[in-house]
Formats: C-alpha cells, sequence, structure tokens
C-alpha cells in the first residue's frame, strides 16, 4: 500500500518536473552605481553562456531560465533581491559581485540552500563555512602564492622590497603576500608602506633601492600605482617591478603613460591569454555585444558552465547535491569548453586554475607567462 | 649623501607645488582679510576645466587661458561677491565656515558631475631625466620649481612696484585711508580675488600632471599649502614660498629617515613650532590687530 503510494507520488513529480523542464537561475548584478561596468559585463557574460547552453539542448534537458536583477551597486538591495530570488524557488544565484553586497545577501542563499556563485573577491567570503557559495575568480589570498613563487622561482630573486598602500585593500594584499613569499623562500627585506592618495614616492622608491633587493612587488590602488611607476623610472630601478592585476591595468598605463613599460604583474583572468577556448570565447562574446570582455565577462560565462558541470555531475536537479558536488570537482576544459581554463574547486569554494603574467609592452599587455594551478606547483 | 639630495630635490618641487597654492592663502589674507579654505579646490576645478577643454580638442594652451578667464569670474568675481563680500562684516568665522562648506560641494560636485576616477593630464614639460652627480631630476620638477618662483616673485613685485599693487597694499593696511586717498577700494579687493583666482589655475597647470585630476586632489594640497602659509607668515608672499618649500622638503626626509606613517605629520610639527615661538611665521611681520 505505501509502496504504491510512494510510486504514484514519484511519478506525479516526475511528469510534474518533465512538464516545466527549465531551471529557473537568478542573476543579481551591479547594472548602475558604481560598478556598473563590472556587473554589466559579468551578466553579458552569462547570458551569453545560457544562449549557447540552451540552443544546445540545456543541462540534462532541461532550458536555463534567467531573471535579471539589478542591486544598483547597493548591499541592502542587492540582499533584498536575493531574498525575493530564494522565494520564487531559483535554483542557483549568480552575484552579486560587489564584495559587501555579497556578504550580506550570501546569507540569504545559505539559509534556502540555493548555489550562489559570485565574482567578489574579499577573503571573507569563503572563509565562513557556507557550503554554497562558489567563487568565479582568485582572492589576494589565493593569488598572492602565484606572485611570490613567480618572482622567486621565474625571476629568481632571493629578495624582494614590498611597496603596499596602507589601507584595507593594500595590508590585506601585503599581508597574504609576506606570508607567501615566507613559503616560496623569498625574503622581504624591505616593508614600505604608503599613504592613499600620497604623491611624491621618491622617498618608498629610495628606501626600496637601498635595500638592495632583487626586485620590487608593487601594491596599491591606479593612482598611486602609476605614480610609483614613473618615480621607479626615475631613479632608474631596473630590476623586475611586479604586482597584481591593478599595476598593469589600462588606467594605471594610461597615467603611468612610458614609465609603465616593463611591469609585470599577475592576472588570474584576461581575454588576451593564450588559449583556443579564450580566444574562442573572446571572439564569441565581441560578435555578441560589440565590445572586448574584461574580467567579469569571463567570470559570468563559466560560472554558468560551472553551475552545468555541477548538475551534471549529480545528475540530477538538486540544489544540496549539486553544491556538494561542485566542492572538489575538477572541470576540465577539453571535456567542457565552456569552462575556458580547467578549474579545480576547492571545499571552500575557492579556486585554482592556471593564471597569467602580464607585461606592458609599448603601453600594451601582452601576457608573458602562463602560470600553472597552485596545486600543480 | 646622493639620497639625502636626491629626497631634497625631490621635495623641492613638491615644495613649489605648496608655495603656489600657499601664496593665494597670503594674498587673500593681506589684501582683505579672507582665508579661504575652499583653496585647494580652487586649483581642483581650473584642472578640470581644462580636461574638459582638452576633450573638446582645444589645445592646452587655448584651454588654460579661458580657463583663466572663467576662473577670474567665477572664482574671483563670483567668490568675492557671494561669499566674501556678504559674508566679512560678520567677522572671519562666517568666512571659515563658508569656504569649508564650499570646499565640500565642490568637491562633490566634480565627483558627481564629472567623475570620481583620476585622469591624467598633459604636463606642460617634456619628459625628460637629468642625472646629475647620481642624483635624478625631472624637466617637470625642474620647471615647476621654476615656474613657482616666478610666480611668487612675480606677485610680489607686482604688489611693491607697481602703481595698483601699492594701492592694493594701502586697501590692505587701511581700508579708510585708502578711500580718502581716492583709491577705488572694491576694486582692488576684486583685483586681490582675481589674481588668487588666476595662481589657482597655474597651479592647477602646474601640479595636476603629478596630482592627476581627480575631484579630492584639492583636499590634502588646500591643507599642506594652509600650514605652509602660516609656517612662512600669512602676511608675506615670500613666506608663503619659504614655507611650501619647507614642507615639501621636510615631508620628504621625514618619510625617508623616520617613518612614512609619519609624513603628514611634519607639516603639523612644523607649524605648531612655529606657533609656539614666532607666531607671526618665519618671514612674518607682527603686526597691530587689524579691526
Amino acid at each position: 500500500m505505501r509502496k504504491i503510494h510512494l510510486a504514484a507520488f514519484t511519478a506525479c513529480a516526475l511528469a510534474a518536473g518533465a512538464a516545466q523542464a527549465q531551471i529557473k537561475i537568478a542573476l543579481i548584478q551591479e547594472l548602475s552605481g558604481a560598478g556598473a561596468t563590472a556587473g554589466t559585463n559579468f551578466k553579458n557574460g552569462a547570458e551569453l553562456a545560457i544562449k549557447e547552453i540552451n540552443a544546445a539542448g540545456g543541462i540534462l534537458g532541461n532550458q536555463i531560465q534567467a531573471s535579471v536583477n539589478d542591486t544598483q551597486s547597493n548591499p541592502g538591495v542587492a540582499k533584498g533581491l536575493a531574498t525575493k530570488a530564494v522565494d520564487d524557488g531559483v535554483f542557483a544565484v549568480f552575484g552579486p559581485t560587489f564584495s559587501g553586497s555579497m556578504i550580506v545577501s550570501m546569507a540569504e542563499t545559505r539559509r534556502a540552500e540555493v548555489p550562489n556563485f559570485t565574482g567578489a573577491e574579499a577573503a571573507a567570503i569563503t572563509q565562513q563555512n557556507n557550503p554554497y557559495v562558489f567563487r568565479t575568480s582568485f582572492t589576494q589570498t589565493t593569488s598572492m602564492p602565484k606572485v611570490a613563487r613567480y618572482i622567486a622561482n621565474n625571476l629568481k630573486a632571493k629578495n624582494v622590497a614590498v611597496i603596499y598602500v596602507n589601507n584595507d585593500f593594500g595590508k590585506g594584499g601585503r599581508d597574504a603576500f609576506n606570508k607567501a613569499a615566507a613559503e616560496a623562500g623569498l625574503k622581504v627585506v624591505a616593508d614600505i608602506s604608503t599613504e592613499s592618495g600620497q604623491v611624491d614616492f621618491s622617498a618608498p622608491v629610495l628606501k626600496a633601492k637601498q635595500s638592495n633587493a632583487d626586485a620590487v612587488f608593487v601594491y596599491s590602488n591606479e593612482e598611486e600605482s602609476a605614480r610609483a611607476l614613473r618615480e621607479l623610472r626615475k631613479q632608474g630601478w631596473s630590476k623586475p617591478i611586479v604586482g597584481e592585476t591593478t599595476l598593469t591595468g589600462q588606467k594605471v598605463i594610461d597615467l603611468a603613460g612610458e614609465a609603465a613599460n616593463g611591469a609585470l604583474a599577475h592576472v588570474g583572468l584576461t581575454v588576451d591569454a593564450p588559449s583556443p577556448t579564450m580566444r574562442a570565447f573572446r571572439a564569441k562574446f565581441e560578435k555578441q555585444y560589440k565590445y572586448v570582455s574584461d574580467h567579469n565577462g569571463i567570470k559570468g560565462y563559466t560560472s554558468i558552465y560551472m553551475l552545468k558541470a555541477g548538475i551534471e555531475k549529480a545528475g540530477k536537479l538538486d540544489r544540496v547535491a549539486v553544491a556538494k558536488a561542485l566542492h572538489g570537482l575538477h572541470i576540465s576544459a577539453a571535456k567542457e569548453p565552456g569552462v575556458i581554463l580547467d578549474v579545480t574547486i576547492d571545499n571552500n569554494g575557492d579556486l585554482d586554475r592556471e593564471s597569467y603574467i602580464i607585461e606592458v609592452k609599448g603601453g600594451k599587455q601582452e601576457v608573458k607567462e602562463v602560470l600553472p594551478p597552485l596545486a600543480k606547483k | 649623501m646622493t639620497d639625502f639630495l636626491q629626497l631634497f630635490f625631490s621635495g623641492l618641487a613638491t615644495g613649489g607645488i605648496y608655495a603656489l597654492a600657499a601664496l593665494g592663502f597670503t594674498l587673500l589674507w593681506q589684501a582683505s582679510g579672507t582665508i579661504n579654505f575652499a583653496q585647494g579646490e580652487f586649483v581642483m576645478l581650473p584642472a578640470f576645466m581644462m580636461l574638459a577643454f582638452l576633450t573638446m580638442g582645444l589645445p592646452l594652451w587655448a584651454g588654460f587661458i579661458i580657463t583663466c578667464a572663467v576662473a577670474v569670474v567665477v572664482l574671483g568675481w563670483g567668490f568675492k561677491r557671494g561669499i566674501a563680500d556678504p559674508l566679512l562684516r560678520f567677522g572671519m568665522m562666517p568666512i571659515v565656515v563658508a569656504t569649508i562648506g564650499l570646499a565640500i560641494a565642490m568637491r562633490n560636485g566634480v565627483r558627481a558631475g564629472y567623475s570620481a576616477e583620476a585622469h591624467s593630464f598633459p604636463s606642460l614639460f617634456a619628459d625628460k631625466l637629468f642625472n646629475i652627480a647620481g642624483v635624478t631630476i625631472t624637466l617637470a620638477d625642474v620647471g615647476t620649481l621654476v615656474a613657482a618662483l616666478i610666480l611668487v616673485v612675480g606677485t610680489q613685485a607686482f604688489l611693491a612696484k607697481t602703481v595698483t599693487g601699492r594701492a592694493m597694499q594701502a586697501v590692505a593696511q587701511n581700508t579708510d585711508s585708502a578711500t580718502v586717498l581716492g583709491i577705488n577700494v572694491p576694486r582692488m579687493i576684486f583685483y586681490t580675488f582675481a589674481i588668487n583666482a588666476l595662481l589657482a589655475c597655474a597651479a592647477a597647470l602646474l601640479v595636476t600632471p603629478a596630482y592627476l585630476a581627480k575631484f579630492d586632489m584639492g583636499e590634502p594640497l588646500g591643507m599642506k599649502a594652509f600650514f605652509a602659509a602660516i609656517i612662512g607668515g600669512f602676511n608675506n608672499s615670500r613666506g608663503a614660498l619659504l614655507g611650501g618649500l619647507i614642507v615639501g622638503v621636510c615631508e620628504n626626509l621625514a618619510s625617508a629617515y623616520i617613518s612614512p606613517a609619519y609624513k603628514d605629520a611634519v607639516a603639523l610639527v612644523i607649524f605648531m613650532l612655529v606657533i609656539l615661538f614666532k607666531p607671526q611665521g618665519l618671514l612674518g611681520k607682527a603686526v597691530e590687530r587689524k579691526v
């Protein structure tokens, strides 16, 4: 008797599922306000992936149906939108990209056990034992070990001078770097703090020179990075200048001019990456939207394919099972070209994959080297 | 020793920038008894004006000339009529508060209307480096310092040597006697405000390549210039120059030999020492309190 009930119930559920045959997801992004560029790129990337997947028959035969929501770059709005998405019974949430918004909105998706992919990069997001949060990019704590290893192994430096900006961003990066440097056998011989908004970098650069370091690591915001580069050139610094993403960003190159040439930086995602899947993505994105995607576009695109890989691994549309399947999952770009680069998701939702060293040459960014994933060494 | 000289010369260039802004403080004070706490923003606004003209396709010099004209009207005449004239008769405090408010309004106005991002600004000087006995100096450093010197000395000469300049000084020293002597007092005071606006434009032209055009670029500049003016002597234009250079050089030396964290405290420490031991400033003359 009981068995019949159960069978009937399962049949009904299956029938309902088949009739629906769609996966509802919510894109919660910064489409206006300060984060508009980042959010719009993420959204465009994600929508491109959804279009492709649906055209190819969906995930396990289910079409993806996305609702697009604007956080206005406001954490309060983002939290409200996350609550609404959860109430609507979405299968997964993508965003927001601002760390401040993500930190408040992820509580909602966690409570409802909804997988939440984000482009936010604050270290704290994956340090809360939230089993439903997944990153789409590196963070300070995952990229600094790569930078330190690059300086120690590829540049053959024994010691390094660190010039950092004394704010949350700079201190977080400097702490992560110094820790990673110690692990890579790299000695920090000068630890030079600078102020946010500092104009004259003659003293910090002089200190770096006096330390006789084999390389200098510059970690600051855009304007200060540009000023530091100018001063390094002025004082005739001839050893490697290494940084993280910002240092070779277009804005810094514009501001620093000539002085930016030769600067190196570690970049997690770039459309210039020398891989056929990245080239294909770049072309598709440009064809669709008539401009070149930034790293947030890549994040949006790959996040949808990460969900697809997770659902296919779990083999069913079950949020908890998918979240479980995603942890520890290695997705190879050969099998799933949509993830663009081979990626491994760890148990906190952090990513490991290859990344790039960019060099500024003649005012242009050029990929100089490909760094293997951290786990590979 | 080379290190010291490197810091010293870099500091001189920064100091020249402070001196230009400080000159505006002393000028307004001498001529009209006004303290303008929006001085830094008076430099920021012309920078953005020039930037706007540049994006419209005008060459830098044309943009600069138009900006000067606009600045004389807006930052000179407008400031005098809108804020200084109505408030000055109520004493110093209302002016101080009003100019602080003006500074906030200008900063946020530019942030909301233009953008919060930093914009690069073309330099007047070619991107050239000189290496003299191990000390590297850029052409921009030398150019900024020389231009600042010429402007300060020129302003001083204008005040001391020309009839108009002397009339302006007469107004500053004793408004009533000046009126009796047939000097057009309101016009002289307007001249001071106009010169202040022009100096701000010149400062903008010199500092923006290094500071980058940003809505909050005037904040540190205005504060340092204020300290520099007090240190040098609030009633002496040459004092502004000396104060600016002292602040620029000491900051640089302190950040290298003491700690970068104390860089900004240096100007304050010198400021306090001067106030304690020579309240009229290093080059200032002790004057009877003006009523």
